[in-house]
């Protein structure tokens, strides 16, 4: 086990490293010169000030160099600085994530809280009518554009209930019941996607379970369907959902970004689409590098703790 | 042929997918035979109409008539999944098959670099090329196609490196066949199955990805029709008129639902192993 954490480790931080080179060089993919296209080409600046920027960028140095002073500094927690604001990009990015990591997390728990009860219930109530139902609206679910339904829910809201606070951001600590309010659509329309696709996998792995030899075995000790479900085979069925889990984080982690221009909430996907009609550049890079991090990051716990709750998984 | 219509039509859902993927399809192919109006004419007079025998789904802020742009905004949105992913399908299973072919170092570093840009949450990825290359619906092709091409990549090498130990690969190895020969001529075959599906399934996705970068602004431009962007602008005034906020949406779901269940189908009739997942 301590051999596959190292290992997976190591893995991570390859593909971190990796992930920095790309980063770093996309400003080097720009077609034209960078400095001159953050700038405007259109607004009288003077020499000088390009200059100045280019400096202040690296970009006079020669490539390797660039990269190695950049990478310094991002070990420092060092990722530049904002060309509009002149504030360091690692605070602007600090001041938005907690909101996307509050919707995301609220998201999730959401997911998870809703998934389970329709996955179990489509699955004992397998070939039924209310089984199919479950399965289309499921499928129905996994290709809802979630912007869709923000957009949606806001007019079915602003029409029905005007008084309803549904757009815009107040912190938690400031005013809980109105943080919660004015999360609660946002939420609910990037969920329904993961919602979909969770109780599908644990319907379908609940269904393979119960095939299982063990249940069988169980079965003809005359346990109650009831005991047989809860406390023998959906301990199993779990872990195909635990695996998902990761993966689920990326569609929610993009679908944030895009629900956060539907619902005005200051989060980073309003920073990252702020920073790219500005062509803060160095802004965009940190915002993606951050990102990635936390997603790489959370796709590693969720590799070992599967590893962890399940003794059968090789670890090689 | 026929008989995997015969199996497709007794797999309800996948039939009812590939359905929705010929209706759909056939929008944005005859959609300058079935438009009512130009998709970009502007009628001031008309504008912010419900669903009416004129208008069969409205029309928008400038009067424009939104089913002819619907139909447009399909030949935009479909064109950019089938680009994309037809190249990333291309890219990704050449990859794929040279990485299980060479073995050794050349494998290591192809599937190493597909490791990376899948560390990426996807929508993200696409947001950096397009950052980089600026806003255009080619662009939103290219960022969606190098965004899906390490899934092909991925899903390619592990079943040709698991037929490249077969007896028959080995005989026509001994038979003196060219590697080139072995991959395309011996190996692909084998593997275009889950590549059909997973090509099925992508497109379904893709939709949903151009659909949310025109959404954010960073996808195809104005004035040329994209769902997404007609979702995008009908917030001004969906208080006036839902419908355009409605109907934009619906037709990306209709879209990308029909490659979804149609892939889903798919991947019962030709994967048997996962039948009843």
């Amino acid at each position: 086990m301590t051999n596959y954490i190292i290992k997976r480790i190591a893995d991570l931080v390859f593909v971190l490293f990796g992930v920095s080179v790309l980063v770093f060089f996309m400003l080097r993919f720009i077609p034209g010169d960078a400095v001159e296209i953050m700038l405007g080409a259109n607004v009288d600046i003077s020499v000088e000030r390009v200059e100045a920027l280019r400096r202040q960028l690296g970009l006079d140095l020669p490539i390797h160099e660039q990269y190695g002073q950049w990478f310094l500094g991002l070990l420092r927690g060092d990722l530049g600085t904002s060309i509009w604001t002149g504030q360091p990009v690692a605070t602007e990015i600090m001041a938005r994530l907690p909101i996307t990591l509050e919707v995301t997390l609220l998201a999730l728990a959401f997911s998870l809280l809703v998934s389970f009860p329709i996955g179990i219930l489509a699955a004992s109530a397998r070939g039924t009518w209310g089984d199919t139902i479950v399965r289309i609206i499921s499928i129905i679910g996994l290709t809802l554009p979630s912007f869709w339904v923000g957009v949606l829910l806001l007019y079915v809201v602003s029409v029905r209930f005007p008084s309803f606070p549904a757009i815009g951001f107040v912190p938690f600590l400031e005013d809980p019941w109105g943080n919660l309010s004015r999360l609660s659509l946002p939420v609910l329309a990037v969920s329904l996607p993961i919602i979909a696709s969770l109780s599908r996998i644990l319907r379908s792995s609940l269904l393979e379970v119960m095939n299982a030899d063990y249940i069988r075995t169980a079965k003809s000790k005359g346990l109650s369907a009831r005991t047989l479900l809860y406390k023998h085979a959906l301990r199993n069925a779990l872990i195909p959902v635990l695996t998902i889990i990761g993966v689920q984080m990326g569609y929610l982690l993009s679908g944030v970004v895009i629900i956060e221009q539907v619902f005005a909430i200051p989060g980073l996907g309003r920073l990252i689409i702020g920073a790219i009609s500005e062509r803060n550049y160095p802004l965009v890079q940190g915002t993606i590098l951050v990102v990635t991090l936390f997603f790489v990051v959370v796709n590693l716990l969720v590799d070992l703790a599967y590893a962890w709750i399940d003794p059968r998984v090789e670890y090689s | 042929m026929k008989h995997f219509f015969k199996q497709l039509y007794k797999n309800q859902v996948g039939f009812i997918g590939f359905c929705l993927c010929v209706f759909v399809c056939s929008l944005a192919l005859f959609a300058p035979i079935l438009k009512t109006h130009g998709p970009n004419k502007q009628n001031i007079r008309d504008r912010f109409e419900g669903p009416s025998t004129e208008h069969i789904l409205g029309t928008d802020n400038f009067g424009r008539d939104l089913f002819s742009r619907v139909l447009y905004g399909y030949r935009t949105s479909l064109g950019v999944a089938l680009i994309s992913v037809s190249i990333a399908t291309l890219i990704g299973s050449l990859i794929g098959l040279t990485s299980a072919y060479f073995g050794g170092f050349i494998d290591r570093f192809l599937m190493r670099f597909m490791d990376i840009l899948l560390a990426f949450p996807i929508i993200l990825l696409a947001i950096a090329i397009i950052a980089v290359l600026g806003s255009s619906s080619v662009n939103t092709a290219f960022a969606i196609a190098i965004v899906y091409t390490p899934i092909f990549a991925r899903l390619s090498r592990g079943p040709a490196l698991s037929l490249l130990s077969w007896d028959y690969v080995t005989a026509a190895r001994a038979l003196g066949a060219s590697g080139s020969r072995i991959m395309f001529k011996h190996v692909t075959p084998n593997i275009l199955a889950p590549i059909l599906v997973q090509v099925t399934l992508s497109l379904s996705t893709a939709i949903l990805v151009e659909a949310s970068l025109s959404f954010l602004g960073l996808g195809t431009q104005p004035p040329t029709p994209s769902l997404g962007l007609m979702l995008s602008d009908s917030r001004d005034y969906m208080l006036l008129s839902p419908w355009v906020s409605l109907f934009s949406g619906l037709a990306i779901l209709l879209a990308s639902l029909g490659f979804n269940l149609f892939g889903d189908g798919l991947r019962d009739l030709l994967d048997p192993t996962l039948k009843n997942l």
